[in-house]
């Protein structure tokens, strides 16, 4: 068995750099990546048979039930190579594998040598995996490509090697066949991490240097933060600084993961591992920065920090408006360990009092919502996310807005919005109707490569905000399903873009403002007016609904007043029916909104500001 | 908080449910069996079983409530006037045996214009009953029809006019709405006719398509179709117009009277009175309680059979459920409700509807929430939001 007792393998702190090799796997979501880590947990030994649970690594819930990781972590796993005989510490560390993180999957890539390119070979590669094996290369890292489910009937390795083989610029019989199912060609792929990675490089006695690429918030713990070494070494009770927040800390815990935290004498060059200072907030703590001795500072920090920046923007209301304090303090709860999200009061005529969020993307501003949902018990409504605008008036000053309903009336010289570079991979079968559905959104076609004889990359540019209303949706459901989208910022353009207001009886009712493209301002009018004139009840009196751009109405309806609300029939065996009707009808009561004179119920503004049917963004998998 | 209530604490109303019918109309939802249904091949089979049944549950009340008036009894259903005379005769002889019967009280049989005879409501006469309700529904034969109802429009003058003969004092007819396949003109037509009959009293229904009747599966199907609300409101205006003209004025939202006419029964429902609902499915409200008895006439019965009580569940009103039900209820009577008996809130969250013309300015000013026309139209509108 190359698997070495964990007592007799090399100690952390203790470890020669050319025994080392970081890596991580760089895989869609349901391409097999945590099956294949909870199998090299086995093999290497560091989790027996007896403590196995799936998905081990995966620590939340919602990242269990989703199939998804969120935070990375890195496993400190012992392996005793099958080609050389000698003894290894293979370092592995996970990212997580959605286009909203791609910042936490460039620093995860910047603390590894290696990458292994993990495909299911019934499905193909998929655009995140791509963008991130982009990234991989473009950060030098040594590409093992994988073919994993060789078990599974639907498997086309042959087909699929071409493909990886193209990407990776290999041979198809370079790539190793895995299944992370039945542990086949795992040892293979171990030994082969061994041999082709190569191993960390770094001057043991230069000032410290730890890259951290992951931060994390445990309720018991505080802060655990993951680094990996660059330079030098980093020893328990040392006063610790971050280069570039420039906090201080003690570190009052140091240790490596296998699998679980183990404290150790230090962590050397090459090595990963993690620390702990006592902080309680994840931003003090950064993602991307460098770790160096307070002491003997380094004089120049690791490359790459760069600040987390919410893209996409939401309002999210408590829908019993006593929750709003509950709320308030989740979101308090949820930044300690999300750096990435912003968020400040905001007030809304139409919803009361809530937060106006920023978020990376919008898998993290469902993931957020639903962790609210779930951990805080809390219903909410959120607006309809957007993005951020740069607005300049003809005074030449500029405004920044993050809600549509700030959008400044009139006077507006140009604006700016974030545009974005998008892939899209997809059978060939759909080139048209992917066409089709960018142009209508503002895009503009950058190339398009075949990865093979019938599957296609496509790349478009696009203004972020066309992505965050439907894009991911319409793109599902007119390809099968089989299309997949990755997307990341490439800076901001000019754009023709008006915010249409929608008045119930002549008062505004924010929530329901928008920036959209002129030309679409017609469409998106008349759709939110029949929208809402089906889902608000009718009133005593005749609601004109109307969308309008500043003083232009642009499109109208309207709920003619109720004329018969009454049961014709009420004798003895009714009454006590009758009664709990109305006892219900008043908690129903009690979810309405006043907009003015006008009740809207709460289901009709969920119902008006989901873009979609069914209110999910369909990146998860079910 | 004061409330009005008009009957004493005293007095107990008895309402006798008849769940028998020859046929089922298809938009009905009440507690009632044909004879096919109860497996009985024809009804005179199991009349006297059953009204022997109804006999010992109104000695139940006996024990319950002791010695109380009875200002009212109310023979519905189903079909009452299937049952033969004698055993109609028999409830109210038992009634008048345990409690004290009030002298000139009101005593109501429903009954179906196709059958009645003149020796048959001589015995009634006999029997005590003072006052008979006709199902009527529609003078239009395409929205009989619809209903699923049998009985042939020129039948009901022939009723009128044989329960005017008999002496009977109070007569009134019912009328349907809104029906699929009704316009304003059939619905004029049958009103016109209705309001031209020798009766003192009206009640004029918007159907309700209850679930689970054919009635529902056809509209489902997409085989009939509800006529728009708005029409249906519209027929009530013009409907209650008419009827003012006629000499009836609305009492309760959907009944209209000649004076004297109102139904005094009905009332003890609306203005919070106590009542006894005897017979399978029957409501029952006494000091506080409501409860309501098992649904199937065999289970009804065996339950009397074997000395138990046929109730099948009850509930205890709270202060707030007494309350909601009393602005429920009193808001769809002429006589409104005091102000005094509102909290300013209340007052303040329904004033708007002053101002928009469901309330009668007059009254509101005067301290009376009374609707108007197109207030009563939507009087479960203004109760919830006075409620919230």
């Amino acid at each position: 068995m190359p698997a070495i007792p964990l007592n007799k393998a090399p100690q952390p702190s203790k470890t020669d750099p050319a025994q080392i090799r970081n890596f991580c796997i760089i895989a869609h979501i349901d391409h097999g990546k945590s099956t294949l880590a909870d199998r090299m947990l086995g093999i290497t030994g560091v989790v027996d048979a007896r403590n196995m649970r799936e998905q081990y690594l995966d620590r939340m819930d919602i990242e269990r039930e989703r199939g998804i990781t969120i935070k990375s972590q890195a496993v400190r796993l012992p392996w005793k190579s099958g080609l050389d005989g000698k003894e290894y510490i293979l370092n592995m560390i996970d990212t997580p594998g959605h286009v909203d993180f791609t910042y936490e999957v460039s620093r995860s890539l910047a603390a590894c040598e290696g990458a292994i390119l993990l495909v299911d070979c019934a499905q193909g590669i998929e655009a995140q995996t791509l963008a991130n094996l982009y990234l991989a290369m473009e950060n030098d890292l040594t590409i093992i490509p994988v073919l994993n489910k060789i078990d599974l009937p639907a498997a086309q390795p042959d087909k699929f090697a071409e493909e990886l083989a193209k990407l990776v610029g290999c041979k198809p019989s370079d790539c190793l066949r895995v299944s992370g199912k039945t542990g086949a060609g795992v040892e293979e792929l171990l030994d082969q991490i061994v041999a082709q990675i190569p191993a960390p490089k770094g001057s043991a006695d230069a000032p410290a240097r730890a890259l951290i690429f992951d931060s994390v918030y445990d309720t018991y713990r505080g802060v655990v933060t993951y680094v990996r070494v660059f330079d030098g070494k980093l020893s328990p009770r040392e006063q610790i600084q971050m280069v570039s927040t420039g906090v201080r800390h003690e570190l009052l815990d140091i240790g490596v993961i296998s699998p679980e935290p183990v404290s150790s004498a230090g962590i050397g060059v090459g090595e990963v591992g993690y620390l702990i200072t006592g902080v309680k907030d994840v931003r003090l703590s950064r993602v991307g920065d460098t770790v160096t001795s307070y002491h003997n500072p380094a004089k120049e920090a690791l490359a790459g920090y760069k600040d987390p920046r919410p893209m996409v923007f939401s309002g999210l209301y408590p829908i019993d408006g006593d929750d709003y304090p509950i709320l308030r303090d989740a979101l308090d709860k949820l930044q300690l360990n999300d750096a990435a999200l912003v968020y400040e009061p905001e007030t809304s005529v139409a919803l009361g009092f809530g937060f106006r969020c920023g978020f990376l993307g919008l898998l993290h501003m469902e993931i957020v919502r639903e962790r609210l949902e779930r951990e805080f018990n809390l219903s909410l409504i959120s607006t309809a996310p957007n993005v951020v605008y740069r607005v300049f008036l003809e005074d030449g000053s500029e405004k920044i807005v993050t809600n549509p309903s700030e959008y400044p009336n009139g006077k507006v010289a140009r604006v700016l919005e974030p545009i974005v570079k998008a892939t899209i991979l997809s059978p060939s079968d759909y080139i048209g109707t992917i066409m089709e559905l960018c142009q209508s959104r503002r895009g503009t076609l950058g190339g398009m490569d075949y990865l093979s004889e019938d599957r296609v990359e496509i790349r478009y540019t696009l203004p972020l905000a066309e992505i965050v209303f439907d894009f991911f949706d319409q793109l599902k459901s007119r390809t099968k399903g089989y299309a997949s989208l990755d997307y990341e910022p490439i800076g901001e353009a000019e754009g023709d873009l008006v915010k249409v207001d929608i008045l119930l009886q002549g008062d505004t009712v924010d929530a329901f403002s928008s920036i959209v493209h002129r030309d679409k301002s017609y469409p998106y009018g008349v759709m939110m007016t029949t929208k809402l004139r089906e889902l608000i009840p009718r009133q005593q009196f005749e609601v004109p609904i109307q969308a309008a751009i500043g003083a232009k109405i642009i499109a109208r309806e309207n709920i003619r007043a109720i004329r018969k609300d009454v049961l014709a029939k009420c004798y003895g065996g009714d009454i006590t029916r009758k009664r709990k009707l109305l006892e219900k009808q008043k908690e129903g009561k009690k979810r309405m909104k006043m907009v003015g004179k006008v009740e809207v119920p709460q289901e009709a503004f969920i119902a008006a500001l989901s873009t979609n049917s069914d209110g999910e963004s369909g990146k998860t998998k079910k | 908080m004061e409330r009005p209530r008009s009957s004493a604490a005293n007095a107990l109303s008895f309402y006798i449910h008849i769940p028998y019918c020859v046929k089922r109309c298809g938009y009905c939802d009440f507690n009632t069996y044909t004879p096919q249904e109860l497996n009985s091949a024809n009804l005179s089979l199991i009349t006297t079983p059953y009204i022997d049944a109804v006999l010992r549950e109104i000695e139940i009340a006996k024990k319950r409530v002791g010695a109380v008036d009875v200002p009212t009894i109310f023979f519905g259903g189903g079909t009452p006037s299937l049952m033969p005379s004698a055993e109609i005769t028999r409830v109210i002889s038992k009634i008048r045996q345990e409690f004290h019967l009030e002298e000139g009280a009101e005593i109501t049989l429903e009954a179906n214009p196709d059958t009645l005879s003149a020796s048959y409501l001589d015995e009634l006469v006999a029997a005590g009953v003072n006052r008979i309700s006709l199902g009527m529904q529609s003078a239009v034969p395409h929205v009989l029809a619809a209903l699923d109802r049998t009985h042939n429009p020129e039948n009901v003058e022939r009723a009128c006019q044989l329960v005017n003969d008999s002496g009977i004092a109070h007569l009134s007819v019912d009328l349907i709405y809104g029906v699929p396949g009704e316009s304003i003109e059939d619905w004029k037509i049958s009103y016109e006719q209705a309001l031209a009959l020798p009766i003192d009293h009206i009640s004029a229904y918007a159907l309700i398509v209850e679930t689970g009747t054919k009635l529902a599966a056809r509209v489902k199907r997409g085989e009939l179709k509800i006529p728009p609300d708005d029409e249906t409101a519209e027929k009530y205006l013009i409907f209650d117009e008419a009827a003012e003209q006629r000499g009836f004025a609305w009492y309760e939202l959907s009944n209209w009277a000649k004076p004297g006419g109102a139904c005094r029964h009905n009332i003890t429902y609306w203005n919070g009175s106590q009542w006894w609902g005897v017979g399978p499915g029957a409501h029952s409200y006494f000091a506080g309680k409501r409860w309501w008895n098992v649904k199937h006439p065999n289970t009804y019965q065996n339950a009397l059979t074997s000395g138990k009580s046929p109730e099948a569940s009850n509930e205890l009103l709270s202060e707030v459920n007494k309350r909601d039900e009393f602005v429920m209820l009193q808001i769809r009577m002429s006589e409104g409700i005091s102000l005094n008996d509102l909290t300013q809130e209340e007052l303040a969250r329904v004033s708007k509807y002053r101002d928009s013309g469901h309330i009668e300015g007059a009254n509101w000013d005067a301290g009376h929430l009374v609707l108007t026309r197109t207030g009563r139209l939507i009087a479960d509108r203004i109760v919830r939001e006075m409620l919230v």
